[in-house]
């Protein structure tokens, strides 16, 4: 299915995937009584960050991240994604590491939890994380 | 048990979701990000969906004592906005538009591209160590 308009857009792809994420945190909410934000988990996962969840959980969600991203792939024959230069891939890492413990979440505890809940901190993360997102593909793309 | 199974069936669903809503794709996120050129809105239906799936957890969270399989709910209630969390967000925001890719994606796409992906969880997790460590010192 395409989007009249936007020929690169894959909609229907895009909600089944958002059906699926919002279904994995809502099973972490109502099963665990805990938000599925990745960074935090991660961050807890490997001794980074205090929290009352046990690492042992914690690491069991991590696991499952790329276990999932396994079976889709072998189920389905997507084309391999391309990734940045392992520099690119480095100094983006070490700024979204850095970030996400500062802003306290990214885009699956702010982004899908937090907004879904109204919360203000979340609101204006997301707006905040989605802004300077927007501002630095525009200034790559004009730069480069 | 259960401690195990709820997190492991939520974070291989989530990554099942990333995955088939093109978030571990950094081209397809980009394009998102990229609003004034091609814009691709692929990723505001991944946000809309789980953000539609989630109201409606939340309106059923509100009506249990506790949650299925755990003795209390362990939520976030701080309603503050500090200058830490918009720094933040702001930065995160910066490196995700840089390599267009997330914490999540970061691991599910371990399954994808190994190589790339462990650059990125890496470095990742040494920001979040060098938080960590400047903190601890406070």
């Amino acid at each position: 299915m395409s989007l009249p308009g936007f020929p690169d857009a894959a909609p229907l792809a895009g909600l089944t995937g958002g059906l699926l994420i919002g279904l994995a945190a809502a099973i972490m909410l109502l099963g665990a009584g805990r938000i599925a934000g990745v960074s935090g988990i991660a961050a807890r996962a490997f001794g980074l960050a205090d929290s009352s969840m046990p690492r042992t959980g914690a690491w069991a969600f991590v696991i499952g991240l790329p276990l999932g991203a396994l079976i889709v792939t072998r189920l389905t024959d997507t084309p391999a994604p391309s990734f940045a230069a392992p520099i690119t891939l480095v100094i983006a890492g070490l700024i979204v590491g850095i970030g996400t413990r500062l802003g306290s979440g990214c885009t699956s505890g702010h982004g899908v939890c937090g907004m879904s809940r109204l919360s203000q901190r979340s609101l204006v993360a997301t707006a905040t994380f989605m802004i300077t997102g927007f501002a630095t593909v525009a200034l790559m793309n004009a730069a480069f | 048990m259960r401690q195990l199974l709820i997190p492991l069936a939520s974070g291989t669903i989530f990554g099942a979701g990333l995955t088939i809503g093109g978030m571990t794709d950094p081209a397809r996120v980009r394009g998102f990000l990229d609003l004034f050129r091609a814009w691709d809105p692929t990723l505001a239906f991944v946000m809309g969906g789980a953000v539609l799936v989630m109201a409606l957890a939340w309106m059923v969270q509100r009506r249990m004592l506790r949650p299925a399989f755990a003795d209390a709910f362990s939520l976030p209630d701080r309603n503050d906005l500090t200058a830490r969390l918009i720094g933040g967000s702001a930065l995160f925001g910066i490196g995700w538009g840089i390599a267009g890719l997330c914490p999540g994606p970061g691991f599910a796409a371990l399954a994808i591209a190994p190589g790339s992906a462990a650059i990125f969880v890496a470095a990742m997790l040494a920001g979040m160590l060098a938080v960590r460590l400047v903190e601890g010192r406070n």
